[in-house]
């Protein structure tokens, strides 16, 4: 690894230690703030993981553990909802925040102690939403769509949630301007930064919106004003997509960063990839009209535009990402030797690395599975098809859990040794969670998507309809899809578990590693002049961009034949 | 190095193979998005386009009228109505759609779905078509039905309790 020339000129002093694997310099302020967002973000993980299990256990036709309670299942809908998609993701992005500005440019984090503030406000605000949904005087999803009402008080801990998720962010801003002031680092900023910086900017337009969404809606459920539900709708999806563009962008600075620290990656071409991240930022807050494609109010030509000329050039970006990445490897595995054929450089990679594996599985899952059933399903007719189906749940476990989950928890098993300085526990079950994990989510996605498919609706505690006024079969094989999905559940609770547990005792029991020792056995690339690197040609990465499109493709050609079968609507 | 200032090179021109694939993704997302006008003007399954401000009591009134109007029959307490092609209308209600349309096959109609209360999902199976239905909007989907049989309507979206149990009918005689 590259020595990192020391900062000139060091106008404030902080308590600091060097990293001996990366050379960095490391803030122990940051250091400890990293470490207990990204714990207390396991813990939301783990809560909302129970909940999941509990889910998949009851829509399992088999099972159905809480049909007979369908009060108690709503509760745990939303609890699920709001545990995994805005306190796991969230207190965890912090945490990378803080690593991409304070520790990769080797600066101090600014203001500490305001950062304590801003978790403080996390931890009420999820608290006290947590407990208000347990309660069950909120079961209405993380949407709360108005005019089904929740507590109050639910709507106010998202707000202070997001108050303090804001400052977070503006500390990240601040830290690379003062880094930059300080000297901290020379020249642009690294890859990682870039990308996470993309993550801020779109956060602070998401939170704010956030802010903006709920007030109102706090201030309805106090019955302080009228709000139009549409208008709702409109508002909460040009945050809650936006939001899972922060995911996004974050999520691909953790792969560039996985593949640096497994086998050396460098980014082909660094302008690409940063053009690729300044299409995020310039088109996805547009691209949030596709949760709204078949509700009334809005036109078609802001429904076409939103969704496909602003979205779809965000999905460029995605694209670039697609080559990049993987080119990446596969050059730093060509320098390294492994040059025989097309995919020998693959094969050798380091598959025992779990930070190496969740890397390449999230890469695979977002973008064959999720990104390709995300654009489709956000098609403005084929919407028709999907909308609220179990379709959907089973396009986002493909994103945010095949994709931002599993990226998380990979770079978790390298953020212990390098920030906690301690050696995992278990090894041997970190090694083999990326693929449990993976697995069992797999059997939950096509499950889901199969019964949603055959008309299986979302966000309802069994398919039996019991009691209903009218009887409703749905076709054998959508119970099929739900009992695959039930098995998947058991499978990804246990690499769930797997990952909570090596990571939580290895935080407090891991081995300590010794002050300035690398964590890494080989060195992981010989020294190749950056023009010679560039020279490298990836034509595996090239072959499977390919077969990603052809696949993309045939998903997207698939559901138009489809979508010309069912009834004339206009 | 993603985690290191970038060198000198990262000005370099970009490599052919980079080229290609920027592209030949640029092409495909425009292919991906001139599809959805071009679908609008050549197939039939678009999304409806038409929808009015109405208020849920208003609407409320409208349906029973309508219901009144064409009766036919009743099935567990839901009434049937036989309406003529043309304008028909659908309430949706924590847990409830009135009420049960008996249509005729290929013949199109103008259906309009609304809320009284929250948002539910307009979902007809096993067609699998699916619309939202939002309280304060008079969505005006035009369908024509073209095969006979009975179908179910499901709601999808989360409207409370009683969710999970919130089906009705729709009928299509030849
Ligand atoms: C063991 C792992 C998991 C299992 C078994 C699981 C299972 C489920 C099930 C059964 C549903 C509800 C389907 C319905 O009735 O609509 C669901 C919804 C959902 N899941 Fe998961 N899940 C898991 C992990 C995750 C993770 C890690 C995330 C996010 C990071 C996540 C995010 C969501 C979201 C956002 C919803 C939609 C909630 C809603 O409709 O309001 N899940 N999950
Ligand atoms: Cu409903
Ligand atoms: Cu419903």
């Amino acid at each position: 690894m590259a020595q990192q020339t020391l900062p000139m000129r060091r106008p404030v002093e902080f308590l600091s230690r060097v990293c001996g694997t990366t050379g960095l310099r490391i803030d122990i302020a940051a250091q400890n703030l990293i470490l207990t967002n990204a714990a207390t973000a396991i813990v939301f993980l783990l809560l909302g993981g129970i909940m999941g299990m509990l889910l998949g256990l009851t829509r399992w036709p088999e099972i159905s553990l809480l049909s007979s309670v369908p009060d108690i299942y709503y509760r745990f809908l939303t609890a699920h909802g709001m545990n995994m998609l805005l306190y796991w993701i969230i207190f965890f992005e912090v945490a990378g925040l803080y690593f991409g500005c304070a520790i990769v440019l080797n600066a101090r984090l600014v203001m500490p102690k305001l950062a304590w503030v801003a978790y403080g406000l996390m931890v009420i605000g999820a608290v006290m939403s947590n407990i208000v949904v347990f309660m069950g005087e909120a079961s209405v999803m993380f949407s709360a769509y108005v005019p089904l009402k929740a507590s109050p008080l639910f709507y106010l801990g998202t707000i202070l949630f997001a108050v303090g998720a804001l400052i977070a962010v503006i500390l990240f801003f601040a830290t690379v301007v003062v880094a930059k002031a300080e000297g901290r680092y020379k020249g642009s900023l690294p890859l990682v930064t870039f990308g996470l910086l993309t993550a801020a900017i779109i956060a602070v337009t998401t939170l704010l919106g956030g802010v903006l969404t709920y007030v109102p809606a706090f201030l309805w459920s106090l019955g302080l004003m009228n709000l139009d539900p549409e208008v709702y709708r409109l508002n909460f999806w040009s945050i809650g997509h936006p939001a899972q563009q922060i995911n996004l962008a974050a999520m691909v600075s953790i792969w560039y960063f996985l593949a640096h620290i497994t086998v050396g990656a460098k980014p082909l071409n660094e302008k690409l990839s940063r053009f690729a991240f300044v299409l995020y930022i310039l088109f996805i807050n547009l691209g949030s009209v596709h949760h709204l494609l078949v509700d009334p109010g809005i036109s078609i030509p802001f429904k076409i535009f939103n969704t496909s000329y602003a979205m779809y050039l965000a999905v460029l970006g995605s694209m670039i990402h697609a080559f990049s990445i993987p080119g990446a490897i596969e050059a730093a595995q060509r320098i390294r030797g492994y040059t025989k054929g097309l995919f020998q450089w693959l094969i050798k990679a380091p598959w025992g690395d779990p930070g190496f594996s969740s890397m390449w599985i999230s890469l695979v899952m977002f973008g064959f599975i999720g990104g390709t059933t995300g654009v489709v399903m956000g098609h403005e007719q084929i919407n028709i098809l999907h909308h609220n189906t179990m379709s959907i749940p089973g396009h986002l476990h493909s994103t945010v859990v095949g994709g931002t989950t599993i990226a998380f928890m990979g770079v978790t098993y390298y953020l212990i040794p390098l920030l906690a300085r301690r050696r995992l526990v278990g090894a041997v079950l970190a090694k083999y969670q990326p693929y449990i994990y993976s697995f069992g989510l797999l059997f939950i996605i096509f499950g889901q998507m199969g019964a949603g498919a055959l008309g299986v609706p979302r966000r309802i505690v069994d398919a039996f309809y019991e009691g209903a006024p009218i009887e409703v079969a749905f076709p054998a094989l959508a119970d099929t899809g739900l009992s695959i999905a039930g098995i998947g559940t058991i499978i990804a609770s246990i690499g769930g578990a797997m990952f909570v547990g090596v990571a939580v005792l290895s935080l407090f029991f891991g081995k300590r590693i010794e002050e300035g020792k690398s964590i890494l056995e080989k060195q992981p690339e010989p020294s190749i002049s950056a023009e010679e690197r560039h020279k490298v040609k990836v034509p595996g990465a090239f072959v499977l961009v390919f077969v990603f499109l052809v696949v993309f493709t045939l998903v997207w050609i698939g559901n138009m034949l489809w979508l010309g079968k069912v009834w004339p609507v206009n | 190095m993603p985690i290191h200032s970038p060198e000198k090179v990262w000005w370099k021109p970009i490599g052919r193979q980079e080229r290609i694939w920027f592209w030949v993704s640029f092409v495909f997302v425009i292919v991906m998005f001139i599809s959805m006008p071009i679908w609008h003007l050549l197939a039939d399954q678009n999304t409806p386009h038409l929808s009015y401000r109405v208020t849920p009591e208003r609407f409320t009134a409208i349906v029973s009228e309508f219901t009144k109007r064409y009766q036919v029959g009743s099935e567990n307490g839901i009434p049937i109505v036989h309406p003529p092609a043309g304008e028909i209308y659908l309430l949706a209600r924590q847990y409830q759609w009135m009420p049960i349309l008996e249509l005729e096959k290929g013949k199109t109609y103008h259906l309009h779905v609304s809320s009284a209360d929250v948002n539910h999902g307009f979902s007809i199976q096993p067609v699998n078509m699916n619309f939202q239905v939002v309280p304060g909007y008079d969505y005006v989907l035009e369908i024509t039905p073209p095969d006979a049989g009975e179908f179910t309507i499901l709601c999808n979206e989360f409207c409370g309790i009683g969710h999970h149990k919130m089906s009705g009918k729709l009928i299509v005689k030849e």
